[in-house]
């Protein structure tokens, strides 16, 4: 039975997400006031046979460690 | 001297390095899936959108047979040149520090810029690209800055992308391994208004020892 898995990965914090930054700057343009601090990242689905591997196949593959965090949610 | 330039599904300036690399020697195309280099002395990973730069850009090109090829040549101390997708490529394999994100200004751009070398000389290269802000830790930049391993910069100004410290290409500690955004392949030639890009080229080769 394969476990369903959903990956959240999002730019480490410090890193300029310029994504984020459009997205905030266009808000008050469509009357949404007060969001702040708006990161963009990734979210991938997935069903594994082996969830034991999913953090190794997350550093290798789905983010890159140097710049991306990830976290891993099973279903 | 016999260059191998890498081709990927995606790869768009493999032509372009081809017959840069024709200037030099000779040179061949690989195709990614090559297990084998076939002898070359030199590998050339070029610009593009190899396997449609899904996931991230060079994050899936890196395990293609010929990077596994790639990656050998490279710990032989041969000279391998990754140029914008192939920098990324080269990042991503964990052959050069660091990572490219996205253009702190969300555009692509596309223009020649001046660069200049850790010797101090200048650089007319073209750029085209959407993520190429070079982007390290901290300590990681002052390593490689220590190291000698900051290639090629940006002029004062002339940042396209965001890249910290206005880095634009960089090296590995050996010096055999050299990334950079900008386009060598296109300057080589007097047509397209500057053959700095032909500097890019013997540097490495001198630093490989080539």
């Amino acid at each position: 039975m394969a476990t369903r898995a959903r990956v959240l990965i999002r730019p480490k914090e410090g890193i300029l997400d310029p994504q984020g930054k459009a997205v905030e700057r266009a808000l008050p343009a469509l009357g949404f006031e007060g969001i702040e601090h708006v990161r963009v990242g990734r979210m991938v689905e997935l069903e594994a046979e082996d969830p034991e591997r999913l953090a190794e196949l997350c550093e290798k593959l789905l983010a890159n460690p140097l710049i991306e965090d990830f976290e891993i949610v099973k279903l | 001297m016999i260059w191998g330039v890498i081709q990927f599904p995606g790869s768009c300036d493999e032509r372009d390095a081809l017959q840069a690399c024709e200037l030099l020697g000779e040179a061949r195309m690989v195709w990614h899936e090559e297990r084998d280099l076939g002898g070359v002395d030199a590998a050339l990973v070029p610009g593009g959108f190899s396997y449609g730069d899904y996931l991230r850009a060079g994050a899936i090109a890196r395990f293609s047979p010929a990077m596994e090829a790639v990656a050998r040549l490279a710990a032989s101390g041969a000279p391998v040149l990754g140029i914008c997708n192939g920098f990324q490529v080269l990042c991503e394999a964990g052959l050069l520090p660091g990572a490219l994100l996205r253009n702190e200004q969300l555009r692509f751009v596309h223009r020649q810029v001046e660069l200049v070398d850790d010797r101090g000389e200048r650089l007319s290269i073209p750029v085209k690209h959407g993520e190429g802000r070079f982007w390290a830790p901290e300590e990681m930049l002052d390593e490689i800055e220590a190291n000698g391993q900051v290639a090629y910069r940006y002029a004062p100004g002339q940042n396209p992308n965001g890249s910290s410290r206005d880095i634009a290409g960089v090296r590995n500690e050996a010096g055999n391994v050299l990334g950079l955004m900008p386009h060598p392949e296109h300057a080589v030639d007097p047509l397209t208004g500057s053959t700095d890009g032909l500097h890019i080229f013997r540097r490495l080769l001198a630093l490989a020892n080539a």
